[in-house]
């Protein structure tokens, strides 16, 4: 395929938000009957590119062409109306609308003003038949799978005689046997020349259906590449980037002491999250998990608290059968979980620093025994200076925290329960460095007294830093455990997240 | 000065202050107590008694909005209890027999606890939707106080039930204490104990709260179940009062006034922060308001329409978007004068 000419160019494309670089001098290409896979690690500015491309956002720098002329959306009907569809993650029709319906809603065949609902069922049906799904047309879109969903959603996308068409993550929700069934539609599309540009965070997604993929890391791009070029290890070399961390080295993690076993999860699963996996947690360990998004670092750590309920398997606190099924029934046998999602999952954003704070151990004490303001200030004061929470202001609310504060206050909030083992899910990310390393020595501190962390973090130098020993995840799957010891390298754990293999 | 601006309660203050003074203006004496025969009387203490079972309703229904619900039910609980109550206390042989009345009430406010609790399992437990979940109550309990009472209205003549809502002690309005009461024992439960931190949480952010540990379940069925318990004592002052139970008057839109006077008193129909007092004060603007109204001799066929009137002005003049684009208009058009300024900065 010596390159014919880009259905689209997209060149020197920049875009700021307030405060952050999303995108800058971004080149991008799409050639006609291609599969292309834009690769990067969260924030990296995929969905920003998506978005500058369909006209969600306008463009602060640079140029785009479709079939070699300059343009400039208003928004996704603008885009849509000029040939560009965009298939969601979440699937964004009506489900209680019929399939057919959902094909054609919003430009319904009409005569003289009244939509023609036989030519709708009919045309909807020949579509769907063009993408190899025989389906009833006339149920509502809440009677087929996701997957069919899926579909639907793509076919109502090329319905309007799209050219290119951009599919954001369709993957992430789908069963294998799905999966194929979305990639026989794809290769179909590609077959009629319609350029497809794929998200996923699946590595063996990507190889399996892609022809050629950009990655771009922190807004920048990195490189556009044949996908049969670049092997899976300098892909997620190149996605993750090495980027030597600004700050100091900790003093060198001593070998995991012979600890009791405290927590230890035996073929723990939960479909469609993570497959089952065994894992044992030490007193006074640092166990690390690496793995791209998306591999099931949270959804491991969500079982191990309760969070979510497991599907399968069973877990042992301190050598007892404990069942976690709910996060009060963890944080009784000591487990306390710092979610990544500090505004949906953490904090109570019209609450102050001191409510906040003390929100967990009030909850374990139950609404009869109060602390008393006395011993709330106490405490407060106390976490406040240990954590160097800023404003030192209890009776601020803690939505006007930064981030990073913000991340102490519920890092603050779990150790005033002094628990036995803390699950950290990504303490550092969106923080500073500063605030990032007081909470890596924070962690070392911590296990050396004796608790035992499971930490999680994308950033594989500081997973390697903290941790005795790492666990790696791809694919929902836990694939490897490996000791930290003088071998163990960022190569090697970007090599076992690529090829998944047991080292 | 600023710090009164802002504080939550400053615009529900001035509000009860103006509708007090417009009163003063339209009838003599308005502010005047007098002591008779060891009761004290005037106008203001006749507010704060004819407001009695608004205000606990409103109490009951501050917690349970807290959470981020809403119980369109209390006016049928406020219907049951009373009709109940009054079914007891006609049954008896000696309707003066205080050990009687008290098993009367007894049964009536077990009644409205188990249904509020009905109410909360339907939320907590069943995961239904709260406006609907109250509102089969809302309906239902209206029919099933008509049942109790057979369709008729139940009349008694029972010295000590009459006490509740129209009775005196210490001379006070016997309704103002029990309502000083339910308001002592709320605020020691939500601020002395810590129930009112984790109601906050939970209608905050109801996934953290899971997350911290909070058993939203549990508590969210004793939210409803108060709230209930809050209506039922408020159907016991209204039909005491009148010494009957009409299962098809008692209460009726008493949960409109109730949500009405929380939102005035500055707690937000999204769930989370609440002001106990700030209801307090929102139900007695409501029911100086229908004083008002009698006071200044609106005519009876637009009452309602008067009341709407000021509803409306008052939920205005307490939106702070509302204040902002009035007053950035005045601080465009005329030149900015320091006072826009503080006012515009009120609502930042």
């Amino acid at each position: 395929m010596t390159a014919p000419r880009p259905i689209l160019r997209m060149s020197g494309i920049g875009k700021e938000f307030p405060g952050v670089k999303a995108l800058d001098g971004v080149d991008f290409r799409l050639l006609p009957g291609e599969v292309h896979a834009l690769m990067g690690e969260n924030g990296a500015g995929k969905s920003t590119l998506i978005k500058v491309l369909t006209g969600v956002h306008g463009v602060d720098a640079g140029e785009i062409e479709l079939d070699g002329r300059p343009v400039a959306f208003s928004g996704p009907l603008a885009a849509q109306q000029a040939g560009i569809s965009t298939v969601y993650q979440e699937v964004n029709l009506c489900p209680n609308l019929s399939v057919a319906e959902n094909v054609f809603i919003g430009r319904e065949p009409r005569r003289l003003g009244r939509i023609r609902w036989k030519e709708v069922r009919r045309r909807a049906a020949e579509l769907l038949a063009g993408l190899d799904l025989d389906i009833d047309v006339t149920l509502p879109l809440s009677s087929y799978s996701l997957a069919v969903q899926q579909m639907v959603a793509i076919a109502r996308a090329v319905a309007v005689e799209a050219r290119v068409l951009i599919l954001d993550e369709p993957t992430s929700s789908l069963d294998t046997g799905e999966v194929a069934q979305l990639f026989r539609v794809m290769r179909r599309l590609k077959e009629q020349g319609i350029a497809i540009l794929f998200v996923s965070h699946f590595l063996d997604q990507i190889y399996e259906i892609s022809d050629r993929m950009t990655i771009l890391r922190n807004g920048r791009l990195v490189g556009e590449y044949p996908t049969a070029e670049l092997s899976q290890v300098e892909l997620v070399a190149k996605m993750i980037g090495r980027e030597l961390a600004d700050l100091e080295e900790l003093e060198g993690r001593p070998p995991a002491r012979g600890g009791e076993p405290l927590v230890e999860a035996r073929e723990l699963g939960r479909a469609g999250a993570i497959e089952p996996f065994t894992l044992t947690i030490r007193e006074g360990e640092v166990v690390g998990l690496a793995g791209l998004l998306g591999s099931g670092r949270t959804e491991l750590a969500r079982l191990l608290f309760g969070a979510d309920h497991a599907g399968t398997g069973s877990v042992a606190v301190a050598g007892r059968p404990a069942g976690l099924r709910t996060p009060r029934a963890a944080m009784g046998h000591g487990i306390a979980f710092c979610s990544e999602n500090r505004r949906a999952e953490g904090l109570v954003p019209d609450l102050t620093v001191r409510e906040n704070l003390i929100l967990a151990l009030q909850a374990a004490r139950g609404w009869t025994r109060p602390l008393s303001r006395r011993k709330q200030d106490e405490l407060v004061a106390r976490y406040v200076s240990a954590l160097n929470i800023r404003p030192a202001d209890p009776e601020q609310l803690v939505k006007n925290l930064s981030g990073g504060n913000q991340q102490k206050v519920l890092l603050a909030r779990w150790l005033i329960l002094e628990p036995r083992l803390l699950i950290l899910d990504e303490p550092t990310r969106g923080i500073d460095v500063g605030a990032k390393a007081e909470i890596q020595r924070l962690v070392a501190e911590l296990s050396d007294g004796g608790m035992a962390v499971l930490y999680i973090s994308a950033e594989l130098e500081e997973v390697l830093r903290l941790s005795h020993k790492v666990g790696v995840l791809r694919d929902r799957r836990l694939v490897a455990e490996l000791e930290n010891d003088s071998g163990l390298t960022t190569e090697v754990l970007m090599e076992t997240i690529a090829s998944g293999a047991r080292s | 000065m600023n710090a009164v601006v802002r504080h939550r309660l400053f615009w529900p203050a001035v509000t009860l202050a103006g509708l007090l003074l417009l009163n003063l203006v339209f009838t003599d004496h308005f502010f005047s107590v007098q002591m008779k025969d060891g009761h004290l009387y005037g106008s203001l203490i006749d507010v704060v008694r004819f407001g009695a079972p608004l205000i606990l309703v409103a109490a009951g229904m501050t917690l349970v909005i807290a959470t981020g619900g809403i119980d369109l039910s209390v006016g049928s609980v406020v219907a049951i209890a009373g009709a109940l109550a009054c079914l007891r206390i006609s049954d008896l042989d000696d309707q003066g027999s205080t050990g009687g009345v008290l098993a009367a009430i007894g049964v009536a406010l077990a009644l409205s606890l188990a249904l509020g609790a009905w109410n909360g399992f339907l939320v907590a437990g069943a995961g239904i939707q709260p406006i609907v979940a109250t509102l089969i109550l809302m309906v239902a309990g209206r029919g099933l106080a008509q049942l109790v009472t057979d369709g008729q209205i139940i009349t008694v003549n029972s010295a000590p039930y009459k006490l509740i809502g129209g009775g005196y002690w210490l001379t006070l309005p016997f309704g103002i204490i029990v309502v000083a009461a339910v308001l002592a024992l709320t605020a020691f439960l939500t601020r002395r104990l810590a129930l009112g931190l984790l109601i906050e949480s939970v209608g905050g952010n109801a996934e953290a709260s899971r997350l911290a540990g909070i058993r939203s379940r549990g508590l969210i069925v004793t939210v409803y179940a108060f709230c209930a318990l809050c209506a039922g004592i408020a159907g016991l002052m209204i039909s005491s009062n009148v010494s009957s139970a009409d299962g098809n008057n008692a209460g009726l839109w008493i949960e409109l006034d109730a949500i009405l006077a929380v939102v005035i008193g500055g707690t937000s129909l999204a769930g989370g922060r609440f002001s106990l007092g700030g209801t307090v004060l929102g139900a007695l603007i409501i029911q100086t308001l229908t004083t008002t109204i009698y006071s200044i001799g609106v005519p009876p066929e637009t009452t309602l329409l008067f009341k709407a009137l000021v509803v409306t002005v008052v939920c205005l003049v307490q939106s702070p978007a509302f204040r902002k684009k009035a007053f950035h208009r005045r601080a465009r058009t005329a030149s900015p004068r320091p006072a826009a300024d503080e006012k515009v900065k009120v609502t930042a």
